[in-house]
């Protein structure tokens, strides 16, 4: 295993303390914990808005804590869910009297955690609510499973959802609109290289020199199912034509789309999709209102891409579009 | 079962998390992401610490346990664990001792909140296929007055039979769930660390004499 670690057991916390130094104008850490909190916390009665979620995805969450998206982000373990405690302590730190919204990503340990804390942060008199995302269409939802996981789309929540709270919305207008992305936005991702969690050593599967993996998670877990190694043109499409279906897009349809990289692979590359999303989408008749290129929601250093689409209207688009000022996003601001 | 009982209890199961850590990881590195057993042995190592502590009761000791896996396991296991220890310490008493049957209601305590916040079945391929079927032959020899040594025994060996039967499942609940098909031939490692915990309880009370 190459890794720029020290120590397996304080890749988190000093990834932290580095994430701070860099960006102090917007970060701050809470003492003796996980979470990253707005340098300059937004104003008293406003709803606060605090994600998390296992490390690893970088720059999600910290790099989402600003003006226009969270006010807190709770790291876990690489890939693995924060404790109730470290939750807690994030609600506390976004909350200034208005409400605090938990958004949190459909997996498992995630929800749990942040059920828990929930119900702690309940018994100290703090109002909270919880929207989960679940945009990974990769799997099928059924009432008998954990449904569909969360992936990429939910940086589109958090960005609905801060646009929201900084306008001065009640908490449940803000889980409203959060839900609402939530309702129209889907996402898919293949997997080229696996990805080694620090702590494990080894990477999470193996694939032959033309092979790859479709229809992945962001945990470095194995997808649906193993293909060859297809063009840019064709992946492309294996993604879009099973978002457009779960969307039920239609020609005339307004959409915003983002292509995210797993975090090995070039933004040419990256590039390169977005250029293939744009014919697909063209051909289709969707009227592509935003791209966001770049990496937004990773795997560690696991090469491969995932697409994400939100369907929009001219509320969601201006919510999607208005100024946010973080680490990883920075919009809306004009110069001169 | 007294404290002291209680306690070694959960520093084998200390010892034998760790000596599996890698195989546990590895387990979980075939339908999850390779670190059950690193996230299980973290939390593990703070929870034998609250049993270090001079006689604070069974109930203070199994809280301060489940304080201790909450907020250092993590992820699903972590939830479980340390919530389903929260409700197993509200239901065992706080005296230095309890009777075999407050201990089957205490685990019957664990068993109910890991299947209310995990909801999984019976044959989901988790946790619950080792802790659902353990329970129900807990409280059936208690009531059958066999003594808690000689169960313990018995589920030490029909846990790891359960636990090695989730490789035939396919997963509908956690992580693994999302590989559908795929997850069949692979051993459950939240239900292998679940066996392990009875293992645990058997080498506790096989020192007990009587």
């Amino acid at each position: 295993m190459k890794k720029l670690i020290n120590s397996i057991d304080h890749v988190v916390d000093e990834a932290l303390d580095g994430m701070v130094l860099a960006f102090p104008q917007y970060l701050v850490r809470v003492p003796d914990t996980h979470v990253l909190a707005r340098a300059v916390p937004k104003a008293q009665g406003k709803v606060g808005i605090v994600s998390g979620g296992g490390s690893g995805h970088e720059p999600a969450h910290g790099g989402y804590v600003g003006y226009g998206m969270l006010d807190a982000a709770v790291a876990g373990e690489v890939f693995t869910s924060p404790t109730p405690d470290q939750v807690l302590a994030g609600i506390k730190a976004a909350d200034h009297g208005g409400g605090v919204l938990l958004v949190v990503k459909n997996y498992t340990g995630d929800v749990m955690n942040f059920d828990i804390a929930r119900e702690m942060a309940e018994a100290e008199g703090i109002q909270t609510g919880t929207v989960t995302v679940n945009d990974d269409v990769a799997v099928e939802d059924s009432l008998y499973t954990s449904g569909r996981r969360g992936i990429a789309g939910t940086v589109f929540v958090h960005k609905v959802a801060g646009a929201l709270a900084e306008l001065g919305a009640s908490l449940e207008e803000v889980a409203a609109g959060a839900n609402a992305v939530i309702a129209n936005v889907a996402s898919m991702g293949f997997a080229l290289e696996p990805c080694t969690v620090p702590a494990a050593g080894k990477p999470t599967f193996e694939l032959a020199g033309d092979e790859m993996e479709m229809g992945i998670g962001i945990h470095g877990e194995p997808g649906t199912h193993r293909m060859k190694v297809e063009a840019a043109s064709e992946l492309t499409r294996h993604l879009f034509v099973k978002i457009a279906a779960d969307l039920e897009l239609v020609a005339g349809t307004r959409v915003v789309a983002m292509v995210n990289g797993m975090g090995a692979t070039p933004l040419l590359e990256l590039a390169v999709m977005a250029n293939e999303l744009g014919r697909l989408a063209a051909a289709e008749g969707l009227a592509l209102e935003q791209v966001f290129l770049g990496e937004f929601m990773t795997s560690l250093e696991m090469a491969g891409a995932s697409l994400t689409l939100l369907r929009v209207d001219e509320r969601r688009l201006e919510l999607i579009g208005s100024s946010c000022d973080t680490p990883a996003l920075r919009q809306g601001v004009k110069f001169g | 079962m007294d404290e002291a009982e209680f306690c070694r209890l959960w520093h084998l199961f200390q010892e034998v998390i760790d000596g599996n850590k890698e195989y546990l990881n590895s387990l979980d590195a075939a339908i999850g992401d390779a670190d059950h057993g690193t996230n299980m042995a973290r939390g593990m190592e703070k929870a034998v610490a609250a049993c270090d502590q001079p006689e604070g009761g069974l109930r203070v000791t199994a809280k301060a346990i489940a304080m201790a896996m909450l907020s250092t396991v993590g992820g699903a296991s972590g939830a479980l664990w340390g919530s389903g220890l929260l409700k197993f310490a509200a239901a065992i008493p706080e005296a230095v001792a309890c009777s075999d049957r407050e201990f089957a209601g205490a685990v019957d305590a664990f068993v109910s909140s890991i299947r209310d916040r995990g909801k999984a079945n019976l044959g989901d391929k988790t946790m619950v296929d080792v802790f659902l079927p353990a329970r129900d032959r807990l409280i059936a020899g208690v009531e059958a007055g066999e003594a808690l040594p000689a169960i313990a025994e018995v589920l030490a060996e029909a846990t790891a039979a359960w636990a090695l039967e989730t490789k035939d499942l396919i997963a509908l609940k956690g992580r693994a769930a999302y590989l559908g098909e795929r997850s069949r031939g692979h051993v459950d490692p939240g239900a292998f660390s679940s066996s392990l915990w009875f293992l645990s309880l058997s080498r506790a009370l096989a020192e007990r004499s009587g």
